[in-house]
C-alpha cells in the first residue's frame, strides 16, 4: 500500500508516523508542503506537530498551503486521508472534517496517555479491531477539544461516524475520562463517506510495546487489510 | 559619547575593570566598545570567578571526546554513537518573565546541542521556586512549566524528566535550569573553532531586534525592587522557528561545507564571533550594514548586544555558500554572509563604510579579568537534636504529611504538560528513577536524570557536593544503566561574599572528589552566580545531570512493582541519620545539623553490584533510597504500581523514624522473585554489602506490621491532591 506524509514547517510527528508505517510494510513518500503534486497514494497522513508555530490558530496556515488542495482534490475522490493530531485540526480548517478543535477545557498542554473506546469498526481505519475494544493511546496538545453544532453532533452519532470516545479503563465513557472536554468525549470523527479520518490522540506512539505500548498498530493493520 | 563613570557603572563593570580596558586597547573605548567588553567580561561569558575552581574537576575519561568548553559536552556510547549534552540556566529572565524566560532557557540548551551536529532527543529540567505561600509562587510555576512546555512541545522534542521543588530560599530568585541531549554520528561532531583566512562568516535564522540587549549582564547581577525593570532584557522565543533553523542546520551538516558554527546565546552576535576567532586564533571582520534587522534604525551597539533568539553563525568553506544558502531558502531563513575571517587577530565592526569598533580579540577572551576571591570553609554542623525529646509522631501521619507536601506530591500536574513521547522512542518517562531514551533504529538507550539537593549543600557544601554525584549515579543504576558521564549547572548566590564563594568552591571540592572517584567525569556545564536579591543569597544549588547507557532497551528496569509475593530486598546500610531530611523539615520544621554522610567507596560498590544484579535479569524493579528515607521509597513503589506491600518492623534500630525517614546514602531498594533471591543475597554477600529483606509484595495495602495498614488508593489520592488543590 502506498502512503504520503505530508510536511510543513513545524510538523514534528511526521518522521514518527512514517516510522510506525514503515514498520507495517506501507511503501511510504514524504511529502513537502511546497509540491504541488501528490505521489500516488493509497493513503495520505497529514501528520501532528505544530505546523507554522501554530500561529494565526492551529492548522489554519497549512490548510491554505499548495499540497493541501491536492490533499483535498484525492480525499474527494475516496483517497484515505489520516489527521492525527494537528493533521485532524488541519482537515477541520480545510473543511474536509466538519467541526473545530478549541482549548482544552484545562487551558493547559496534555500530554499523557488515555484510553479511548472503539465505537465503530466497520470502517477502513478500524477494522482489526474489536467492537467496544478499549484502546491506550497517548496524547500531546492545546487545541483537542472537539466541538460542532448540535445538528452536526446528532448527525455524527446517528451515522455512526464516531470511531473512538474517550473512556476509562474498563470503557466507561464518563466526564471525568474527558481529558480535553469534547462534546460527547470525541477523539476522533469520520466524514460522511468514512474515507477521512481525524483524530486527536496519536497510535504512531504505539506501536512498540517496549517503548509505550502497540494498541495502534491494528489502525495500521486495518488499512492494509 | 565621553564614556563617563556612571556609564562604567551601568555596563556593570568595576573601576578596576575599566582601567584594564583602556590599557588593553591603549586608549578609551567607544560606547559600543564598551558594550562588547561589557558583555564578553560579564560573570555569565567569562568565568571570571568560577574558572579558577572549575579546572580543578576531572574532565577526562575513556568515554570523554569533547569536555568542557564547547558548546556542549560530548561522549562516546560505542559504534559510531555520540551523546552530547549539557544544562544550563535561565534563572534571572525566568524570574521577571516566566514563561519566555523559561522558553528561551529550553531554545539555548537545544541550540547548544544542535550546533554540535546532534540532533536532540531528550530534554529534562530543574526548577526551584519560592515557598507556595509566596505571593509569587503560583504564577511562576504556571509561568516556567508552560513555558518550557510551549518550547518543548512546539518543536517536538520530548520532555522526560526533571524535578521540581519549593523553598523560601528562592522567594525572589527561582531556578530554571534546562538541560538538552542529544545523539549524533562520531565522525560527523562540529566545533566552534575557526579555522583559515578570508572564510565567510555567515548569519542564519531569524532577523536580528531589540530584544535581550544585555540579557548576559543583567545575568551578572543581583537583583533587587527593580528588577521588574528589567523585563526589556528578557529574550522572546520562538520555537517555530528554532524548528526550521535545527532542520536546516542538521541537513547542512550532512555534507563538509562547514568549518565552525556557534549559536547566537548570551551576548549574541558578540560572543558568537569572538568565540570563533579566539579559538581559530584568528581575527573577524563583520559589516554590521548585512545584519538582517527585524526593526528599522538599529545601531551597532544593539546589533552587537541583542540576545534575539534562534540566530547562528557559520564559518562556512569557500565556494560552499550558494549550496548552503539554498538549505536555509528552503526553510525560509535568512542567510547572509555577514563578515570573514581575517589574520588581524581583532574584532572589527564596519558600519556604513566605517570601522566603528576594533577590539583585539584576545582582550575579550583570554585576557578577561579572573578572581581568586576569598571564600571561607562551611564547618560540619554538630549534631544537637535527641529524637527523644521532640514531640511524638504517628508514623501513619508523619508518611501522610509527607506524601501530600509540595515538594513530595506526585508530579504528573508538570509532567503532563510536556510531550514526552514524541520523537517515540521514550522508553521511560519522568517519575522514574532515570528516564530512558532508546538510540533511534537501535538496540541501545541512554538513561538521563537531573538531582539537586540543597538543603544537604547549605549544611555541608563539600559533602552536598558529592552527594549530588552519587544521587545521580544511583538514580542511573536504579533503571539498569551503566553511568557515563555528568553536566553541571553550579547556582549560586553573590560570589563577592566570601560565605557564598566557599560554598561554591567545597560544593566543587566535592563534586570533583565523588566524580573522579566514580570514574564520572564533568563533560560541560553553566556557572549561575548572583542569585539573591538585596544581599539575600540562595542556598548553593548545584544541579547535576547524568547519563548512562543500557546496551539493550530490553533490560531496562524502572520501580514499578511486577508482582505479589515478590521479595524487596534493601541493599546498604541503615543508620537513621535524620538531620536534614524532609522528615525533620516537614514535620518538625527543623533544618539544622550536617547532611548525611557520603561513603564514596560504598557508593561505588553498592552501585556496581547493583547493576550486575540488573544485567543479570535477576532484579523485577529498582528504586534508590534518597530524600524522604525508606519509607518514602518503598511507597513510591507501590504509588508507581498499584500494588502494596507488607513491611516487616525492624529488630534492630529502636527508633521507628529514625529507621524509616533516615536518609542514609548509598542504599537501593530491590524487587525480588522469590526463586532468585538466595541467589541475589549471595552475589551480594561476596561483595561484602550490608543487605536485608524488608518486605513482601501484597494486594492492596501498604503496611508495616503492627503499626499502619493504609489502602494504596488512599495513600495514592493523598499523594495526588497537592498541584490539584494549589
Amino acid at each position: 500500500m502506498n502512503s504520503s506524509v505530508i510536511v510543513f514547517p513545524g510538523s514534528n510527528c511526521d518522521r514518527d508516523i512514517a516510522v510506525a508505517l514503515e514498520k507495517l510494510e506501507f511503501k511510504n513518500t514524504m511529502v513537502w508542503h511546497k509540491d504541488i503534486t501528490l505521489p500516488k497514494s493509497d493513503l495520505i497522513v497529514v501528520p501532528g506537530g505544530f505546523s507554522y508555530g501554530d500561529h494565526l490558530r492551529s492548522g489554519a496556515i497549512a490548510a491554505k498551503s499548495n499540497i493541501l488542495n491536492e490533499v483535498i482534490k484525492s480525499a474527494n475522490d475516496g483517497c484515505l486521508v489520516l489527521g492525527i493530531c494537528n493533521g485532524f485540526q488541519i482537515l477541520t480548517e480545510t473543511g474536509l472534517l466538519k467541526g473545530v478543535l478549541l482549548r482544552n477545557k484545562n487551558l493547559k498542554f496534555l500530554g499523557k496517555d488515555i484510553y479511548v473506546k472503539t465505537i465503530n469498526n466497520n470502517n477502513k481505519f478500524c477494522n482489526k479491531y474489536k467492537q467496544d475494544q478499549v484502546l491506550k493511546f497517548n496524547i500531546a496538545h492545546n487545541e483537542g477539544n472537539y466541538f460542532t453544532s448540535l445538528d452536526h453532533l446528532k448527525e455524527l452519532e446517528d451515522k455512526n461516524l464516531i470511531p473512538f470516545k474517550y473512556c476509562d479503563e474498563k470503557g466507561n465513557i464518563k466526564d471525568e475520562n474527558n481529558p480535553n472536554g469534547s462534546l460527547n468525549n470525541i477523539a476522533g470523527i469520520f466524514n460522511d463517506k468514512k474515507n477521512i479520518l481525524g483524530m486527536m490522540p496519536h497510535p504512531e506512539r504505539m506501536v512498540d510495546q517496549m517503548i509505550s505500548g502497540d494498541d495502534g498498530i491494528n489502525l495500521f493493520k486495518s488499512l492494509l487489510n | 559619547m565621553k564614556i563617563t563613570n556612571a556609564i562604567v557603572e551601568k555596563h556593570g563593570l568595576k573601576p578596576d575593570e575599566y582601567s584594564k580596558i583602556k590599557e588593553l586597547l591603549e586608549r578609551e573605548p567607544n560606547l559600543l566598545e564598551l558594550g562588547i567588553f561589557s558583555a564578553m567580561w560579564n560573570e555569565h561569558c567569562s568565568y571570571k570567578s568560577s574558572r579558577l575552581h572549575l579546572k580543578n574537576l576531572p574532565t577526562k575519561g575513556k568515554q570523554v571526546i569533547q569536555g568542557p568548553g564547547e558548546n556542549a559536552g560530548v561522549i562516546d556510547i560505542g559504534d559510531d554513537d555520540a551523546i552530547i549534552f549539557k544544562i544550563e540556566s535561565h534563572n534571572h529572565p525566568s524570574f521577571i518573565e516566566p514563561y519566555q524566560g523559561a522558553a528561551t532557557g529550553v531554545g539555548g540548551i537545544l541550540r547548544d546541542v544542535f550546533t554540535m551536529g546532534a540532533r536532540p532527543i531528550a530534554l529534562l529540567n530543574s526548577i526551584h521556586f519560592g515557598s507556595p505561600k509566596h505571593p509569587k509562587t503560583k504564577s511562576l510555576l504556571n509561568g516556567v512549566v508552560s513555558g518550557i512546555g510551549g518550547y518543548g512541545n512546539c518543536i517536538g522534542i520530548p520532555t522526560v524528566a526533571g524535578e521540581t521543588k519549593f523553598d523560601s530560599t528562592y522567594n525572589e530568585n527561582i531556578l530554571v535550569n534546562a538541560m538538552a541531549v542529544g545523539h549524533a554520528k562520531k565522525d560527523k561532531i562540529f566545533y566552534s573553532k575557526a579555522k583559515g583566512l578570508n572564510k565567510s562568516v555567515v548569519y542564519v535564522g531569524s532577523k536580528t531586534g531589540r530584544d535581550g540587549i544585555h540579557g548576559a549582564s543583567m545575568a551578572s547581577a543581583e537583583f533587587d525592587e527593580n528588577s521588574e525593570d528589567k523585563k526589556p532584557t528578557v529574550q522572546v522565543g520562538d520555537p517555530f522557528t528554532e524548528k526550521l533553523l535545527m532542520e536546516a542546520c542538521l541537513e547542512l551538516m550532512k555534507d563538509k561545507s562547514i568549518i565552525s558554527i556557534q549559536d547566537m546565546g548570551a551576548a549574541g552576535l558578540t560572543s558568537s564571533s569572538v568565540e570563533m576567532a579566539s579559538k581559530g586564533e584568528l581575527g573577524i571582520e563583520l559589516n554590521l550594514d548585512k545584519v538582517p534587522c527585524r526593526e528599522e534604525g538599529m545601531t551597532p551597539y544593539e546589533m552587537m548586544l541583542s540576545e534575539s533568539q534562534e540566530r547562528m553563525l557559520i564559518v562556512l568553506e569557500n565556494n560552499k555558500e550558494k549550496e548552503a544558502k539554498k538549505i536555509f531558502e528552503r526553510w525560509d531563513l535568512d542567510f547572509v554572509i555577514i563578515g570573514k575571517t581575517t589574520n588581524t587577530n581583532n574584532l572589527t565592526l564596519k558600519f556604513k563604510n566605517e570601522i566603528v569598533g576594533e577590539i583585539p580579540i584576545d582582550a575579550l577572551a583570554s585576557k578577561a579579568p579572573l578572581y581568586d576571591r576569598k571564600w571561607i570553609k562551611t564547618k560540619l554542623p554538630t549534631k544537637k537534636i535527641n529524637i527523644k525529646d521532640l514531640k511524638k509522631i504517628k508514623l501513619e501521619d508523619a508518611l501522610i504529611k509527607i506524601l501530600s507536601s509540595p515538594n513530595e506530591s506526585n508530579k504528573s500536574w508538570v509532567s503532563e504538560q510536556f510531550d514526552q513521547l514524541v520523537m517515540t522512542d521514550t522508553a521511560q518517562r519522568s517519575g522514574s528513577d532515570a528516564a530512558i531514551i532508546r538510540i533511534h533504529k537501535k538496540e541501545k538507550a541512554i538513561a538521563v536524570t537531573v538531582d539537586s539537593s540543597a538543603n544537604y549543600c547549605k549544611a555541608h557544601p563539600l559533602t552536598g557536593g558529592k552527594q549530588i554525584v552519587c544521587e545521580s549515579w544511583r538514580n542511573l543504576i536504579s533503571v539498569g544503566a551503566k553511568p557515563i558521564a555528568i553536566t553541571n549547572c553550579l547556582n549560586f548566590g553573590n560570589p563577592e561574599n566570601s560565605k557564598v564563594m566557599g560554598e561554591f568552591a567545597e560544593c566543587l571540592i566535592g563534586l570533583k572528589e565523588a566524580c573522579e572517584f566514580l570514574n564520572f567525569p564533568v563533560v560541560s556545564g553553566n556557572v549561575s552566580f548572583y542569585n539573591g536579591t538585596n544581599k539575600k543569597n540562595i542556598d548553593p544549588t548545584p544541579v547535576v545531570g547524568g547519563v548512562g547507557l543500557i546496551q539493550n532497551t530490553k533490560n531496562k528496569i524502572n520501580h514499578i512493582l511486577k508482582k505479589e509475593g515478590n521479595i524487596i530486598l534493601q541493599v546498604g546500610k541503615t543508620f537513621g541519620h535524620l538531620y536534614q531530611s524532609v522528615f525533620f523539615k516537614e514535620i518538625y520544621s527543623i533544618t539544622e545539623g550536617p547532611p548525611p554522610e557520603v561513603n564514596l567507596s560504598n557508593e561505588k560498590n553498592n552501585g556496581e553490584t547493583v547493576l550486575k544484579l540488573i544485567n543479570g535479569n535477576l532484579i523485577a524493579s529498582a528504586h534508590d533510597i534518597s530524600a524522604g528515607g525508606s519509607i518514602l521509597a518503598l511507597a513510591e513503589m507501590c504509588l508507581s504500581s498499584r500494588y502494596g506491600l507488607k513491611i516487616e518492623k525492624p529488630t534492630k534500630l529502636s527508633n521507628l523514624m529514625e529507621h524509616y525517614f533516615g536518609e542514609d546514602q548509598g542504599r537501593y531498594l530491590l524487587e525480588i522473585e522469590p526463586k532468585n533471591l538466595e541467589k541475589v543475597i549471595k552475589i551480594i554477600d561476596a561483595n561484602n554489602i550490608f543487605n536485608e529483606t524488608v518486605a513482601t509484595v501484597q494486594k492492596d495495602y501498604f503496611e508495616i506490621i503492627g503499626e499502619l495498614k493504609i489502602h494504596i488508593n488512599e495513600l495514592y489520592k493523598v499523594n495526588n491532591k497537592w498541584y490539584n488543590n494549589y
